[in-house]
């Protein structure tokens, strides 16, 4: 029988959510395509993990060896790349994270397995695979087919796919495979987690958040949007070219790479909509996007928008603000 | 340190109305400005001030049609040493694996301790072709790379996680970083800089220079197939609100009163 294989993350003896994205999106594969689903966990002491993961999965192979300790491109290629050969799998899944764009592309460079990326969509015609991807920073979409081959490989954009446990659970049957490593990963070695500085605010916190974005143009105009978000009781954050050029620091980042937030009100300034940045807020309780491109993405997820200059409705706002907390009191 | 830049010349989107081309398979690029790739902007940068610590040379790489040397002499004029521009028309429809197979067709002739390129291109985003060339080269990779510290024959290297969090890493030299925004602050070019940079020679190399087979390239050498690409759907629509300034004004203080909050 086929099998599809899921990589399973982990990270500081955490299980990821993308690990069970995946795996419901596998599983609806799996059957359409009569496959068994099987996720592998590397690492060391996963049996916990391993015991989530055959809620969802049909099989789990485990490779445990403290050398795994921590995520190594180098040291997970070697053994996926083995377990690929020996299990043939039809599809091998991994998260478009920060592990998986490190591992996914070399890995499957070293198979010659046909890889299509950041996928947000994906459906097997026959034994080809179609996938859907975006272009131009979520402007287009584009539907592409990997060239034919006996595996093929994505990575899959975070939170694509909602997470959904299998009733009744799979029952997944556990293996473990020994650790072919035999000595440590000499050309690349984790050394440590770094957390950035602690910042003055916190802006998961906050009730209401200003986010601004690349429109807001040049640093001067950085005291106008201060002082709506002052007026609004609203604390500043930002998308990321913002913190790239230095203009506040980077506890202020929505987004991926950033913070998580769910405000009862964020109002985006300037912001497009990249994936990578609406990952941090789409949750938020009310979305109001300011933005010049009626087409920017940010439309999408936003509540109302407002197709036009931001420097046009940005002191119009400040003084209505104004008026209706002197009609309050 | 002699350093290898790979670079880019994408059109500039991100304010842009696309329109898809008569093909259905690219957009429109008509009436665009294209530029360097904004990622590999900053892994331009890293390379030039490591060499200005450290000595050597750096060589700026890019494919594409003759309006790409454009990206090239901004390469040279923000202190790269040497330009290559490799262009044929049979790498049209090449995806992350063919363009990698033409930069590692070249590269392996050089002599590098680095190379730096962007952790994504803004058009295609495929975010594949730094670890590819770099399982081609048989060199150490890192991705999302926001610190290099080098030392003798290794670097240490910050890469981003999610959530804010970063993972160092050790890595021998010679290797290959993909290098995220922000990790530097790119420079102006000075008017002397462009100067210099158009006495530049520009080295164009053609698929028969590659030593690659014509089936190795474009669509025929690529992972990824383009059949078509359309606008989004749209899952989720904003209520879009009219009228003058002032008037959309009064209607976002509305509803944010409505909710409670002001």
């Amino acid at each position: 029988m086929a099998k599809i294989f899921v990589l399973a993350e982990h990270r500081q003896g955490q299980i990821r959510d993308i690990t069970f994205e995946l795996l419901t999106k596998a599983r609806e594969l799996a059957e359409k395509t009569n496959a068994e689903l099987c996720a592998v966990i590397l690492g060391k002491n996963v049996q916990e993990h391993a015991k989530a993961l055959a809620e969802y999965a049909k099989t789990v192979i485990t490779v445990e060896d403290p050398k795994l300790e921590n995520f190594n491109s180098e040291a997970y290629k070697r053994i996926l790349s083995k377990l690929i050969v020996e299990h043939k799998p039809s599809l091998v899944i991994l998260g478009h994270t920060s592990y998986g764009v490190e591992l996914a592309p070399r890995l499957a460079a070293a198979l010659n397995t046909p890889l299509a990326t950041d996928i947000i969509d994906i459906a097997f015609e026959g034994d080809t695979l179609a996938v859907t991807r975006q272009m131009y920073g979520g402007k287009v979409n584009v539907k592409a087919v990997l060239r034919k081959a006996d595996t093929y490989m994505v990575t899959v954009r975070q939170a694509t796919f909602t997470p959904k446990k299998p009733e009744p659970p799979a029952n997944g049957q556990i293996i473990t495979v020994p650790s072919p490593l035999t000595e440590e990963i000499s050309e690349k070695r984790f050394l440590q987690y770094v957390l950035p500085p602690p910042g003055g605010v916190d802006i998961t916190a906050a009730e209401k958040l200003v986010g601004i974005g690349r429109g807001i143009k040049d640093q001067a105009n950085m005291p106008l949007m201060e002082d709506l978000a002052k007026t609004l009781g609203a604390v500043l954050a930002c998308s990321r070219p913002i913190v790239d050029k230095g203009w506040l620091p980077n506890d202020r980042q929505v987004g991926s790479s950033g913070k998580t937030v769910k405000p009862k009100l964020y109002l985006a300034l300037g912001i497009s909509g990249a994936f990578q940045h609406v990952l941090g807020m789409k949750s938020s309780d009310l979305i109001i996007a300011v933005n010049k491109d009626p087409k920017a993405p940010i439309f999408s997820f936003a509540d109302y928008g407002v197709v036009e200059d931001l420097f046009k409705i940005v002191p119009s706002l400040k003084n209505k603000i104004n008026e209706a907390k002197a009609q309050k009191t | 340190m002699d350093i290898i830049v790979c670079v880019k010349h994408v059109p500039e989107t991100a304010e842009a109305e696309l329109k898809i081309d008569s093909s259905g398979k690219t957009i429109d690029k008509a009436g665009l400005v294209f530029d360097i790739n904004e990622w590999d902007d900053y892994a331009l940068e890293e390379a030039v001030r490591i060499k200005e610590r450290f000595g050597g040379t750096v060589t700026a790489i890019t494919i594409g049609p003759q309006d790409s040397e454009s990206t090239l002499r901004k390469c040279l004029a923000r202190g790269a040493d040497k330009a290559i521009r490799l262009t044929d028309p049979k790498f049209e429809g090449s995806d992350a694996y063919a363009t990698a197979k033409i930069l590692h067709s070249v590269i392996k002739t050089l002599h590098y301790d680095l190379i730096l390129l962007g952790a994504q291109a803004g058009d295609t985003g495929n975010a594949a072709t730094g670890p590819i060339l770099a399982e081609m080269l048989n060199i150490p990779h890192a991705t999302m790379v926001k610190k290099i510290e080098l030392g003798s024959g290794i670097a240490k290297v910050n890469r981003e996680l999610e959530g804010g969090l970063e993972e160092q890493l050790e890595i021998r030299l010679p290797a290959l970083f993909a290098v995220s925004t922000g990790i530097n602050e790119p420079r102006y070019v000075s008017i002397m800089g462009i100067r210099k940079a158009m006495q530049k020679e520009i080295k164009v190399l053609s698929l028969a220079d590659t030593g690659l087979a014509e089936t190795d390239v474009g669509i025929a050498g690529s992972w990824l197939n383009i059949e078509r690409l359309y606008v989004p759907p749209v899952e989720k629509q904003a209520e879009f609100l009219k009228g003058t300034p002032d008037e959309i004004a009064a209607k976002l203080v509305e509803i944010i009163k409505s909710k409670g909050l002001i």
